[in-house]
């Protein structure tokens, strides 16, 4: 008949050898289980004295731990093992891209307009929009430039008819804004205008961001402030910038802003024509007859005003070296902005 | 305007290089464009004598000339045909070099020796002619160098004056400037008046004063018009872009570039009776000094004869009346015309003279006797001309008076931010011309010169001061202002969310030009009449856009051509329409999108997209709108095919369109491949909801799925429409998770399968509950749409 210690050897062999955790189980039970052979060996302690009895009983359930820790032990083995081998199968690779939708993207135009704005916002201007197809009082005649006045001839106007224009800038809607508030202003007018004009350095479209400021204590000097610490912030650079008189019959003084070139650092560069100078802007003080034309009182309010391309600043801000590339919607080039 | 530096000197010469002064002119307002050398580089070419000159032994064309150079006497062979003795002459010696790196060495031409070159304008880079030798003064010095001989070391400067500058439209005008910025006297050659020798006059008859206030005139005799124009003249002219003519016309432009006075010379011989500046009447004709003949209304200025007219006024002289080689008699015109009356004439006629541009924008009304004398001084010396006395025939009333303006030394602090010293004020005004009285401590009365047509308020004055003390020197500072709050409302969708949702679902942003091709929209869009521009840049770019979708489109086929075959671009801006209300100008939010579902990459089998992926772009993108459900119902669009395009609505309203381009569109534009399009309003979507915070339930939902078979041509939208107006309030979602059709279903009916959870805040719902509430909605659809359950 087999003795004890065989029943614990064969025990631990069998859990030893066992592979699964559900054989550990099915161990469990034949050995430990209310029927379970150590289990039956309890039953026959009922034979013995009782003298002998504890100290046999003692070596039972010395089996029956022995037994219960072996189980428990290969237990965490073979779990052990078979989390190993789950992560080695689920391994991937992961320099495979990603699986995604493709990739779209900002006009360049548009993330350069963004930063203008966010720019101006944060120092307390508006955002204001207005039509495109104008009238001639809007985009001449309030802003100081009448019918035969020859600053017309700097805005190659497309016309509908006499009196019905697309805008040549967006100071029309700076207008409309005197028009329908009171000052004091602080405003920007981002937008497309459109000038009869096309060419390598001039496309029949374009953008502009004009902005407009009226109050009561409004300097040149604040002028320069505005337009200097606006450069600095675009190009986030320190660049020299020089204000040079010039002339719009809806600013007096006016004023055309040169940055220090910024891809050749004034050195004088193709881009620059060689003069190490770049025309970003105009501006200057606005004219009292604009400021009357919308009923602005200006012995009380004065103001400044001042203009930019969208897409010259884009240029320069990106290295563009073709305007036109901004309205062919070629894929290839807008990508490179995203 | 190009000027010549080195005439300008003559009249104003700062200590500064021509760098440091163009730099000084442009920040003064007055732009210079470009500066040239008015000559090539060369070197070695004098100024020599011609003693004889005889026939060359062995060819017809040729002469062989001595020729003095002041030191030797050497032999040239030339074949200038006005080669002759007697004349001084360019000689590049042996060993000079010529523009084009061309070095002279001694040569023998046909047999005879030529120990250099007489040289003409051309062959020194002065100009393009060629006809002959260039002749030099009789007073040049043999011997000198030609290059100092004619001034050559001189820049020909662009200046690119602003319109409101016509008083710099001259030498005169630009070293007035010049001076006051360096704070110097001008040096100008004194004009004096040349006295009558006859008396002589031409009738003139002001018969429109407003247009023509003052109009002086001379009758010079004897003009010698054969007699050379003086090199220095030609040079002078040369230098600012004008062809020597004949001397008559050239003294006229010269004194045009020196003071700015437009000038005319007619042929007295060919007038009749007297002159009249009136306005031209209908269909009369005049033929121009420039061949062309031009039709000229009533709103035309001219000056006329008895015969009809001579010349449009302010612009261009006629073709009859000019001055020609047989012209004896000169009557010289020198007139102000108001800018009003000529603005816009030439450039209506399609012209653009140097007259009609000083004219349009200013002329001295205090010039023209000037102009007159010095115009009689220069002909009078060079074409030995005898001079009448001036005629001034003037309407004093019409002349325009020049301003006078109160200025306040505290509005010109305030404007500019800076004190400026009430004495330099008064120097940079006086400098400019401007009479300048105070009347005030720190009150000035201001009398613009009769040069300024710009100067009408206070704030021209301060701009004169700011340009001349100079705007780099001005301070800069912060605008102080009021700490005004900006609100940005949260209940407003902004273009830039949508624009950054679509970039997100690879949707890149687009500009395409606001005017686009008629044909092409005419077939996208046959209903709508497009706004014509009446003057397109071309034809292809003549119509205002009736919607987004054309300029897409042409966007699309330009990537399909460039081998790029999965193209999502979207676009913002304005569309244009008439309507009975007027022009309609709607900011809209459009779409295209051809090409595989995903980019081609390991995880995707090249399905092309549909539809419903535009669609579900589309419904991320009015996700934006919160609170608001938008209904896609069958829709018919003409450029969208009609089993796959859709009207958004919203609550009944026509939010925009989606769909398939039409197949037929699609030939046109030779697209080969599904491509889909999609627009919205951008008004239509900018409102949106707050969120509003509804209570978690704790207790657990219960779902039930829903299969039933229903006609092919029922919209499932309206089949949930049904589902959710049944289901109570309770329900918390309803998903659309299947829809079959095949085997086990009658072909024309589709299976559609409905997930549907229901949830109380309150309490748990009952199985009976649940089930009432799906036998109702099973019974709503049977009626409604003669659904089956399906198993």
């Amino acid at each position: 008949m087999e003795t004890l210690a065989q029943l614990h050897d064969r025990a631990l062999d069998a859990v030893r050898h066992a592979k699964e955790t559900q054989e550990l189980d099915d161990l469990r039970v034949r050995f430990l289980g209310k029927k379970g052979e150590i289990t039956a060996q309890l039953k026959g302690l009922g034979a013995l004295s009782a003298e002998e009895r504890p100290a046999a009983g003692a070596k039972i359930n010395e089996v029956k731990t022995a037994v219960a820790d072996a189980i428990a032990a290969r237990k965490a083995e073979l779990e052990e093992a078979a989390l190993s081998q789950r992560l080695a199968e689920e391994k991937v690779d992961v320099t495979q891209p990603g699986r995604r939708q493709g990739k779209g993207g900002l006009h360049p135009v548009t993330q350069t307009l963004r930063r203008m704005e966010s720019f101006f916002t944060a120092i307390g201007y508006d955002v204001a929009v207005g039509p495109e197809i104008e009238d001639d009082y809007h985009n001449f005649e309030a802003l100081n430039i009448p019918s035969h006045h020859p600053a017309r001839a700097m805005h190659d106007t497309f016309y509908f008819d006499a009196t019905t224009l697309l805008r040549t800038h967006t100071s029309p809607v700076q207008v409309r804004t005197m028009e329908a508030g009171e000052p004091p202003f602080r405003v920007i007018c981002p937008g497309r205008v459109y000038r009869c004009d096309s060419d390598l350095t001039h496309t029949p479209m374009f953008h502009q961001m004009e902005g407009l400021m009226i109050d009561t204590d409004v300097s040149f000097a604040d002028l320069k402030g505005t337009v200097e610490e606006f450069l600095r912030v675009f190009f986030e650079k320190e660049l020299a910038v020089r204000f040079r008189p010039s002339y719009f019959p809806f600013t007096e003084p006016s004023a055309e802003v040169d940055i220090e070139c910024v891809m050749c650092r004034g050195q004088g560069c193709r881009v620059c024509s060689h003069t190490g100078w770049l025309e970003v802007m105009g501006c200057g003080m606005v004219h009292p007859n604009v400021l009357a034309a919308s009923n602005i009182d200006s012995t009380t309010y004065k103001g400044f005003a001042f203009g930019m391309g969208v897409e010259r600043l884009a240029m320069l801000r990106y290295g563009v070296n073709d305007l036109r590339l901004f309205f062919e919607n070629d894929l290839k080039f807008l990508r490179q902005f995203n | 305007m190009k000027i010549s530096e080195q005439w300008l000197r003559e009249w104003v010469n700062p200590d500064l290089s021509a760098q440091a002064l163009m730099d000084q002119i442009t920040m003064a307002g007055l732009e210079v464009d470009g500066a040239e050398p008015v000559a090539e580089a060369f070197s070695g070419v004098i100024v020599a004598h011609i003693t004889a000159c005889e026939p060359h032994p062995n060819a017809d064309k040729l002469q062989v000339c001595r020729v003095d150079t002041g030191t030797e006497s050497v032999q040239i062979v030339c074949g200038a045909p006005n080669a002759r003795a007697g004349i001084k002459v360019a000689l590049a010696q042996v060993g000079a070099v010529l523009p084009g790196n061309f070095k002279i060495k001694k040569a023998k031409l046909r047999d005879v020796e030529s120990q250099g070159m007489l040289c003409s304008e051309k062959e020194l880079g002065l100009s393009d002619d060629h006809d002959g030798i260039l002749e030099l003064a009789d007073s040049a010095p043999v011997g000198q160098d030609v290059r100092k001989l004619l001034n050559l070391d001189d820049l020909s400067i662009e200046i690119d004056l602003t319109p409101n500058r016509a008083d710099c439209l001259s030498i005169a005008g630009l070293a007035r400037e010049v001076a006051v910025l360096n704070d110097l006297t001008q040096t100008a050659p004194a004009i004096e008046p040349i006295a009558a020798t006859h008396q002589d006059t031409f009738p003139v008859s002001l018969e429109d004063p407003v247009g023509c206030p003052r109009y002086v005139g001379r009758v010079l005799n004897n003009v010698n018009v054969a007699a050379p124009s003086p090199l220095w003249m030609v040079e002078r002219l040369r230098r600012s872009g004008i062809r020597s003519i004949d001397p008559v016309v050239d003294v006229t432009n010269y004194v045009m570039l020196e003071l700015g006075q437009p000038m005319h010379g007619f042929d007295l011989d060919r007038l009749k009776e007297g002159i009249t500046v009136r306005r031209a009447q209908d269909q009369e004709t005049l033929e121009l000094l420039d061949g062309q003949t031009l039709t000229l209304g009533n709103d035309v200025l001219m000056i006329a004869d008895a015969a009809g007219p001579l010349a449009m006024a302010g612009v261009m002289g006629g073709e009859q009346s000019g001055v020609s080689r047989e012209t004896r008699r000169v009557f010289l015109e020198s007139a102000f015309f108001a800018p009003i009356e000529i603005a816009g004439k030439a450039r209506g006629f399609g012209l653009h003279t140097d007259a009609s541009h000083r004219f349009e924008r200013g002329v001295d009304p205090a010039l023209q006797e000037i102009a007159v004398e010095r115009a009689t001084r220069l002909l009078v010396d060079i074409c030995g001309a005898e001079p009448g006395p001036t005629q001034i025939h003037e309407v004093k009333a019409n002349v325009p008076v020049p301003a006078t303006i109160a200025l306040r030394a505290d509005y010109v602090k305030s404007a500019l931010g800076l004190e400026i010293a009430g004495e330099e004020i008064r120097r940079i005004l006086a400098g400019l011309g401007f009479a300048v009285q105070e009347t005030a401590a720190g009150e000035w009365q201001v009398v613009a010169p009769s040069w300024r047509f710009d100067m009408a308020i206070e704030a021209d004055l301060v701009e004169e001061i700011a340009r001349i003390y100079g705007y780099n020197r001005l301070p800069v500072t912060q605008p102080k202002a009021a700490l005004g709050p900006r609100g940005k409302p949260e209940q407003r969708v902004t273009t830039a969310a949508i624009a950054d949702r679509l970039a997100a679902l690879g949707y890149q942003e687009a500009i395409t030009y606001s005017f686009v091709e008629p044909a092409l929209q005419q077939a996208m869009f046959p209903k709508e009449a497009a706004i014509e521009l009446a003057n397109p840049i071309s034809a292809d770019m003549a119509v205002m856009r009736v919607s987004l979708w054309p300029g897409l489109a042409r966007a699309l086929t330009h990537n399909l051509k460039r081998q790029q075959d999965r193209v999502r671009l979207f676009e913002t801006g304005l569309r244009f329409r008439e309507t009975s209300k007027g022009t309609e100008q709607i900011a809209m939010v459009s779409g295209i999108a051809t090409g595989s579902r995903l980019p081609e990459a390991w995880y995707e089998n090249g399905e092309a997209l549909d539809f419903f992926d535009v669609k579900g772009d589309v419904e991320q993108v009015l996700s934006l709108v919160k609170g608001v459900e938008f209904d896609f119902l069958p829709g018919r669009h003409t450029a969208l095919h009609p089993g796959q395009s859709a009207r958004i609505e919203r609550n009944g309203k026509l939010v925009g369109y989606i769909g398939a381009l039409h197949p037929s569109l699609a030939r046109q534009l030779d697209i080969k491949q599904p491509t889909f399009l999609f627009e919205l309003r951008l008004d239509r979507i900018v409102k949106t909801q707050l969120p509003a915070f509804t209570a978690l339930s704790r207790y657990p939902g219960s779902t039930r799925d829903l299969a039933v078979v229903v006609d092919e041509e029922t919209p499932v939208a309206d089949l949930m429409n049904s589902v959710r107006e049944m289901a109570g309030e309770d329900l918390e979602s309803l998903t659309l998770f299947d829809i079959y059709r095949g085997k086990g279903i009658d072909s024309q009916r589709k299976s559609v399968a409905l997930g549907l959870t229901w949830q109380n805040p309150s309490r748990t719902l009952t199985d009976e509950e649940v089930n009432s509430l799906m036998d109702s909605i099973i019974n709503t659809l049977q009626t409604r749409f003669d659904a089956a359950l399906r198993n």
